[in-house]
């Protein structure tokens, strides 16, 4: 057995759950996103025992290209994320009778299986295309079962839509760049080159644009907002827990492997490009009027920071930003979710317009509130982890850059709790508010188990994923 | 056997919360609240058994549960340090906990949420233990961040009212604030050692540093007492203290004056022989320490809300202790740490006994006359204020005592403000006495005819730490120094002992002179006299700038709230749309030069012939150039 059965599953998956129905189709996508998922678990044990799970297989001979799937300590993390947050997404969202909905499940299949695709491809072009392909399904995602005005929102799909391929262009025009001294598309041997710095630094650069528009990372974050308070929750979820790390996964995997002399050159100035977007993002969210824009804004914050520990190069940093990101990803979907459980209710995520429902939903209040800690990264939630290793791989380029990058402790915490008091406290809402149901408590409870979980106890995490980065770090080194 | 004890004194109040939780609601509101406090007394019941253990085999007990966290240099085990130190805080947090959870039965009785609020004190509990026990940087972080959470969570108890929750919301940001400097400190620490365990740190510096490991060793320390001054409430982070009265008053009692604001001081203590390498930051914790009791007592003197006198005198006392650990006198901080949690803890709870019999009134203004309707009351709250003034015998007597002697051996100024902040510390608390308990009663007749003595669950934790505050002082009694002693092992540098003599006699009469000089000023002022304050508008002068705290809340509000708003909103509207706008730019843009392009496919065969002829010369012309 190797990783491939993933993606035939989540393949299948997406088929079977179009042709089950509307009426089935939430079941049949919950049961294949499960099942993948205790695939998914099967093979982290293989993996650990040390068995080899990768998939192998020339493709096209003529330019040379193959279809490699290749599972490390990284990989697996990320496939164990997108694949645990799938389920949880679905689950979620059985409250919303979405039109269409064989449709929309098979699409958020599909869009797992591109993902998960993106996560384990070793050769570029076929990285690539997993890449652009997850891109479609949350395009019609947003556009057709999104928010809000039709023509707005148009607008704000179709220009993330172009942006981002856009952006890959670059990517794709490094790969073609990447095949002349290579002939072939393959990481491990792009992670051999000895490129000139020159080279490096436009391979580097071209890398840099698609990232930087995928994750987002300051001033290239301009489609975020938008597109998040426009889609339906679930295309957030998908977009936040999981997609904004498909961009950082591959600054890891892909950009500091090929050109780490340029990364290492330009340290200071692509650690302080994350940390100016973490203060950036708090201090944007501190004004917002929309649930869902506020916690885009925080999003961006975090991802900042996640960024500027990948940048560091340094061993604590690339363990740091993983686990941010794992830990970003659980509670920004639960976070999502708590604003749509406020939407279904009361059909608005406008914060003055809420209040008050802390009397009417204590077990919802209780569980939206350990969301809102975990995401200031109160110990021993996850994110504390995760914050804190980035924090110190930070310092130890400058401490002034840690303290600066620790600011978002406090600026966190200002805009994350005055929107939880306007939005959850205050004298009783009128409107009657009931608390949430079983598949939200559930689902609400899974992500807040996790975080707790791993914040206790996150060697599992830590020790799968340090020895393929410290790999990488090899690799980065390889200049010397 | 060990780790199971200190598994049960560390999750015995967790599961008084987790009970409380998931299912006070149903168990009513005496079981919920006994569950609570019996949670907590087992807790006491385990730290004196560790107490005794400890003494008696005179060395501490590390227990290590599992690694935790794992770095290139450092890894942090899950573990607990149980010594000295640790036990003495354990001793006063559970145990001065306990009374607080007994008192809260009564207190909180008649609100809805009562198994709310055990659970949030049970899960305050739980939290401080682990501060206090951790035997790294990191698990004591999990408790520091944990009580602040908890404090945010009972200041804003009533959540109703969205003063409080400003209230809450802003001491859990001006906590956060700090909170970075110790996060600073202690990655630096763990970068300069390799560890965060408290023991290791220890070995380490005292093996011998050099002279960088020194200058971070400063920077490191000064990180670490940022931290304090949030939690602690110092200059400049003090200003959510007096906001956090807006709890339920045990709340005040147990976090706001006994426990939590000690954190800081624990933590310097815990590190003593860190800031023992760092004399600069000594001298900074010191001075500020004094100036914190200074303006904080001044503060206090015009003050009509009970409950407000006691946080700033809380906050004063507090800055008397920096001062001691500034003036690296440890065993004398943590002395009037205890001392002062039992006065200080007894004159909160009772306030609560006075504002319940009065219905929620706070303001002293409408007080009086208490004394013989509330005896109890009158006579621990008395005891307590003799107590905190420093008066002989009681138990503030020897603590503040021990302080200002140290100030005066070692730094003459701060003893001078530090007598200063004294002599105001009795003023307001006699003025705080005669106002609530002497003359007339000035309240509602329909108060008048409902006032009581409070029931026996608040009057017994009031007579125990009576008692408490009158013979506390006896645990480092002059000549026996039990406490000295017993602190040995923790503190490295033991500051020079002076000899008990004449200078000391002479000393303590000073300070007990000005004791009294500010009791009898109250005195001639509010029961010769009969004054009583100024209703709030006839405040003027330097008494408004002091009344209104010397605007500090609106100075910071000007100079870091309201720019930072401002910077938000300028983001929001002008970057965010400018940028976006900028990058639909570029699809018009490419949208203007394919509408303009599009004109050139005209059809026209005699353009074409003409741009054909007109490129080939182009082409000529470079290549006769480049010939």
């Amino acid at each position: 057995m190797n990783v491939s059965i993933l993606l035939i599953l989540l393949l299948v998956g997406a088929i079977a759950t179009y042709f089950s129905g509307d009426k089935l189709a939430s079941k049949f996508a919950l049961f294949f996103s499960i099942v993948t998922f205790g695939f998914a678990l099967n093979l982290l044990n293989r993996f650990n025992i040390g068995y080899d799970i990768s998939y192998l297989s020339p493709w096209i001979k003529n330019p040379n290209i193959s279809v490699i799937l290749e599972a490390d300590g990284l990989s697996m993390v990320m496939l164990i994320l997108t694949l645990a947050l799938t389920p949880i997404i679905i689950y979620s969202s059985f409250a919303n009778n979405f039109n269409n909905s064989k449709t929309i499940y098979a699409l958020i299949l599909f869009m797992a299986f591109a993902m998960c695709g993106t996560f384990l491809a070793g050769d570029g072009i076929l990285y690539y295309i997993f890449w652009e392909l997850s891109l479609i399904p949350i395009y019609f995602i947003s556009l057709i079962w999104g928010n809000g005005d039709a023509e707005e929102r148009k607008k704000a799909v179709v220009k993330f839509f172009i942006y981002t391929i856009t952006g890959s262009l670059f990517m794709l025009a490094a790969f073609a760049y990447l095949y002349t001294k290579t002939n072939n598309f393959l990481l491990a041997d792009f992670a051999k080159l000895n490129l000139t710095i020159n080279e490096q630094f436009w391979i580097f650069l071209a890398f840099f644009i698609a990232y930087a528009i995928k994750i987002p990372l300051i001033p290239f974050h301009s489609w975020q907002a938008n597109v998040y308070q426009k889609s339906p929750t679930i295309g957030t979820m998908l977009l936040s827990g999981i997609m904004l790390k498909m961009g950082l996964y591959s600054v890891l995997r892909w950009q500091l492997q090929i050109a780490p002399q340029t990364a290492k050159i330009h340290i200071y100035i692509l650690v302080a490009i994350g940390i100016a977007g973490t203060i950036y993002g708090s201090i944007v969210a501190l004004r917002q009027k929309d649930l869902k824009r506020l916690l885009a804004y925080s999003s961006l914050a975090h991802v900042g920071l996640i960024s500027a520990g990948a940048y560091t190069l340094n061993i604590d940093g690339l363990i740091g930003s993983v686990l941010q990101m794992i830990a970003h990803g659980f509670v920004i979907v639960g976070l999502f979710l708590a604003a749509e459980i406020i939407n279904r209710r009361y059909h608005s995520n406008t914060i003055e317009e809420l209040g008050g429902i802390r009397t009417h939903a204590p077990k919802f209040t209780s569980l939206f509130m350990i969301l809102v800690l975990a995401s200031v990264a109160l110990p021993p939630t996850f994110n504390f982890i995760g914050e804190f290793t980035v924090l110190y791989s930070i310092s130890q380029i400058n401490v002034w850059y840690a303290v600066f990058g620790g600011t978002t402790i406090i600026l966190g915490a200002y805009y994350m709790l005055k929107m939880f008091q306007s939005s959850m406290l205050g004298e009783t809402n009128t409107k009657v508010f009931s608390d949430i149901s079983w598949n939200e408590g559930i689902s609400l409870s899974i992500i807040v188990a996790v975080l707790f979980f791993f914040g206790l106890y996150p060697k599992p995490i830590i020790e799968l994923v340090t020895p393929s980065l410290e790999t990488i770090l090899v690799s980065i080194n390889r200049f010397g | 056997m060990e780790t199971n004890l200190a598994l049960l004194l560390l999750l015995s109040p967790f599961i008084g919360f987790l009970f409380n939780i998931f299912f006070g609601k149903k168990l009513g509101k005496i079981l919920s609240g006994s569950i609570g406090t019996f949670t907590v007394i087992i807790s006491f019941a385990v730290s004196i058994f560790f107490f005794l253990k400890v003494n008696e085999m005179h060395h501490a007990i590390e227990i290590n549960l599992f690694d935790w966290i794992k770095f290139s240099n450092f890894s942090v085990k899950f573990g607990f340090l149980l010594d000295q130190l640790s036990l003495l805080w354990l001793l006063f947090v559970t145990g001065i906990g306990s009374l607080i959870h007994m008192y809260s039965i009564s207190y909180m009785h008649d609100d809805e949420n009562m198994h709310k609020f055990f659970a949030y004190l049970n899960l305050f509990i739980f939290f401080m233990i682990t501060l206090v026990i951790g035997s790294n940087l990191l698990i004591m972080f999990i408790g520091w961040e944990g009580v602040g959470l908890c404090s945010y969570l009972l200041i804003g108890f009533w959540h109703k009212n969205q003063d409080y929750n400003d209230a809450a919301k802003k001491a859990f940001i001006m906590n956060r604030i700090g909170d970075l400097g110790l996060l600073i400190g202690i990655i630096i620490i763990a970068s300069l050692f390799n560890t965060a365990n408290f023991v290791d740190i220890k070995d380490s510096i005292l093996k011998g540093t050099n002279n960088v490991t020194l200058f971070w060793v400063s920077i490191a320390a000064f990180a670490l007492f940022i931290g304090a001054t949030g939690k602690s409430a110092q200059i400049p982070l003090y200003t959510w203290l007096p906001d956090a009265m807006a709890g339920p008053t045990p709340v005040s009692a147990l976090i706001h004056a006994a426990t939590m604001v000690t954190a800081g001081i624990f933590m310097i203590t815990r590190l003593n022989f860190l800031f023992d390498l760092a004399p600069d930051v000594q001298n900074i914790i010191a001075v500020i320490g004094a100036i914190t009791a200074l303006v904080a007592a001044t503060i206090g003197l015009l003050q009509n809300d009970i409950k407000k006198v006691l946080a700033y005198s809380t906050v004063s006392q507090l800055g008397l202790m920096f001062l001691a650990l500034g003036l690296g006198a440890y065993q004398v901080a943590v002395f009037h740490v205890i001392t002062h949690a039992f006065f200080k803890a007894c004159l909160f709870l009772g306030s609560g006994s006075v504002i319940h019999a009065l219905h929620g009134e706070q303001d002293m203004r409408k007080m009086g006359g208490l004394k013989n309707v509330m005896p109890i009351t009158f006579i621990t709250m008395l005891i307590s204020s003799l107590a905190i003034s420093g008066i002989f015998p009681f138990a503030g007597f020897w603590s503040k005592d021990e302080i200002l002697m140290t100030a005066f051996h070692k730094n003459l100024p701060l003893w001078i403000i530090g007598s200063l902040a004294s002599i105001m510390t009795a003023f307001y608390m006699f003025r705080l006495m005669y106002l609530t308990f002497f003359k007339e009663f000035r309240g509602t007749e329909h108060q008048k005819s409902h006032l009581h003595e409070s029931p026996s669950l608040i009057t017994i934790p009031l007579i125990i730490l009576a008692i408490l505050a009158t013979f506390g002082g006896l645990i480092n009694f002059p000549g026996s120094y039990w406490l000295n002693h017993y602190l040995q092992p923790i503190i490295s540098k033991v500051s020079h002992e002076e000899a008990f003599n004449s200078t000391s006699y002479i000393l303590m009469g000073i300070a007990l002179i000005g004791a009294i000089v500010g009791i009898t000023v109250a005195y001639i002022k509010y029961i010769k006299k009969s004054e009583l304050p100024d209703e709030d508008e006839n405040i003027t002068g330097i008494s408004k700038v002091i009344y209104n705290k010397y605007y500090l809340d609106e100075a910071y509000t000007m100079l870091i709230v309201n720019p930072l708003n401002a910077a938000s909103r300028f983001f929001r509207d002008i970057l965010e749309t400018g940028l976006s706008k900028f990058v639909f730019g570029f699809g018009k843009a490419t949208e203007a030069i394919g509408t303009q392009g599009r004109k050139v496919q005209s059809g026209s065969i005699g353009l074409y012939l003409f741009a054909f002829v007109l490129g080939v010369c182009v082409i000529l012309t470079c290549l006769f150039i480049a010939q």
